[in-house]
């Protein structure tokens, strides 16, 4: 019930709400929750509510720290 | 998918864990709890166990939120759905949490009850709309990422003026259960070993990362938020172990592309309207959380369940050979309870913690059991295996 799944905002609707892509899917859905959402954004979809926007910024920055983290293991020794 | 599919390298996760097991010191064990069903979920589905050197364990935590519904609430849902003239809502996850004497939503839907499994408090809304003639009543649960969801939904029910729509209130907070973990009984004689925790994803979108400093400054924890993903988790879990090895007891983010410290203001102050802390809720596993549980603040008295019906819970035993509660505390895994996999299945649920795929032991049946079947075979312990 806790699972939430990124979601692409493909335009927004009245009182709210909007129309977002899950892989091709589309489904409409509340952005109440979030200040500002524009289409083009990806959303952490819950119970048929976006509860936050991705940051494309910091998602590149952490498959770079993970590629990190798996780049050297013995380093740190 | 975009933003899920880079974050279950498997090659990538395996180099993570080499890192682990590398800096993992090998004249000390780690025991970590991930606080939330979505990571004991992943956990299980991904292997993640297996993946990890032996001296690093997961604790499952109580953050889920079907598990951790007492009874009693339970019944209440129950016997309100029997009301002649009610309609009540519910996400499907509910349906088959056994409540007293082996009753259940399924149960009484089943002998006529009006239940419907809703995907979103919106469709509640949809139906307290179309069928003014019944009292809608949403059976509102789950953590901080849920109740935001269910606020809109009052809201939207206030401004178009529904009469007919309620919800029966039982969402929790996060900190204070891990709060009650760390007051825990068992905790306080130090039978609990625990060395920090992997924070929640989407509760910590909501509420932020700046909740959990108290697990650090009072109780020495480190806290790691954590994405779902599996990679993610491998990467929490790094990041715990360096702190632990390092000496630093921080609050760190590893969810950086969802979670920031300060969370969703616009649904913090939504919930902070509508809403105010329980002086106490009872919590499966966990007993009366001090300010552990939210209900409605008087000027929404109108949409409360609670009010409307007169619900007054009455505090029921859990099934006495189920050992969710122990298991909710960290004390004991889904496998050392007897009813395990034998009377107990995702199918004969005999406690919440089968009912869910967030809860152990249905996360243990689901993926674990057959892995830990074949290691145990692997290292020649299985009755017979040596044979
Ligand atoms: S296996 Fe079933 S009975 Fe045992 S603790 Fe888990 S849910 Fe309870």
């Amino acid at each position: 019930m806790c699972l939430a799944i990124p979601a692409r905002v493909t335009a927004l609707l009245p009182d709210g709400m909007a129309k977002v892509s899950l892989d091709g899917v589309s489904k409409v859905i509340s952005v109440a929750l979030v200040e500002g959402v524009a289409p083009g954004d990806y959303v952490v979809l819950h119970v048929g509510y976006a509860l936050a926007r991705i940051d494309a910024a910091e998602a590149e920055r952490t498959l770079a720290l993970l590629a990190e983290a798996g780049a050297r293991p013995a380093a740190a020794l | 998918m975009k933003y899920v599919d880079e974050y279950r390298d498997g090659a990538l996760a395996k180099r993570i864990a080499a890192a682990i097991a590398a800096e993992a010191r090998s004249d000390r064990r780690y025991h970590f709890m991930e606080f939330c069903g979505g990571h004991t979920h992943a956990i299980s589905r991904y292997g993640i166990e297996d993946l990890l050197p032996r001296g690093v364990r997961m604790i499952h935590g109580p953050g889920c939120p079907v598990c951790v519904l007492p009874v009693g609430r339970m019944d209440d849902a129950i016997r309100l759905a029997q009301r002649p003239g009610v309609t009540l809502c519910t996400y499907g996850d509910l349906m088959r949490v056994p409540g007293s004497d082996g009753s259940s939503l399924l149960k009484a839907k089943a002998a006529g009850a009006d239940i419907r499994m809703v995907y979103s408090t919106l469709d509640a809304l949809k139906i307290a709309a179309a069928e003014p003639g019944r009292e809608v009543v949403f059976f509102a649960i789950g953590f901080e990422t849920t109740t935001p969801p269910t606020a809109v939904a009052i809201e939207t029910a206030a401004r178009r003026g529904l009469k007919n729509f309620t919800i029966f209130c039982n969402h929790v907070l996060t900190p204070a259960a891990i709060r009650a973990i760390m007051e825990s009984p068992e905790a306080k004689r130090g039978e609990v070993s625990l060395d920090g925790f992997v924070g929640p994803a989407h509760v910590s979108t909501v509420i932020g990362t700046a909740p959990y400093g108290f697990c650090a400054a009072q109780y020495g924890k480190p806290v790691v938020v954590a994405g779902f993903e599996p990679l993610d988790v491998m990467h929490a879990i790094l990041m715990l172990v360096r702190q632990v090895n390092e000496g630093r007891t921080e609050i760190e983010n590893q969810y950086i592309r969802a979670v920031t410290p300060e969370g969703n203001r616009t649904a913090q102050a939504l919930v902070a309207k509508l809403f105010e802390p329980r002086e106490s809720f009872e919590w499966r596993g966990l007993g009366e959380v001090p300010f552990g549980a939210l209900r409605l603040r008087e000027d929404y008295a109108s949409f409360d369940a609670e009010r409307r019906f007169g619900i007054v819970t009455v505090p029921a035993r859990d099934n006495p050979a189920c050992d969710c509660g122990a298991i909710l505390r960290g004390v004991k895994r889904p496998a050392d309870c007897r009813l395990f996999g034998t009377a107990c299945t995702p199918e004969t649920p005999m406690g919440s913690c089968m009912v869910s795929s967030e809860g152990a032991c249905a996360a243990h049946w689901t993926y674990g059991r057959f892995r830990q079947h074949a290691r145990a075979r692997e290292a020649g312990v299985v009755e017979g295996a040596s044979a």
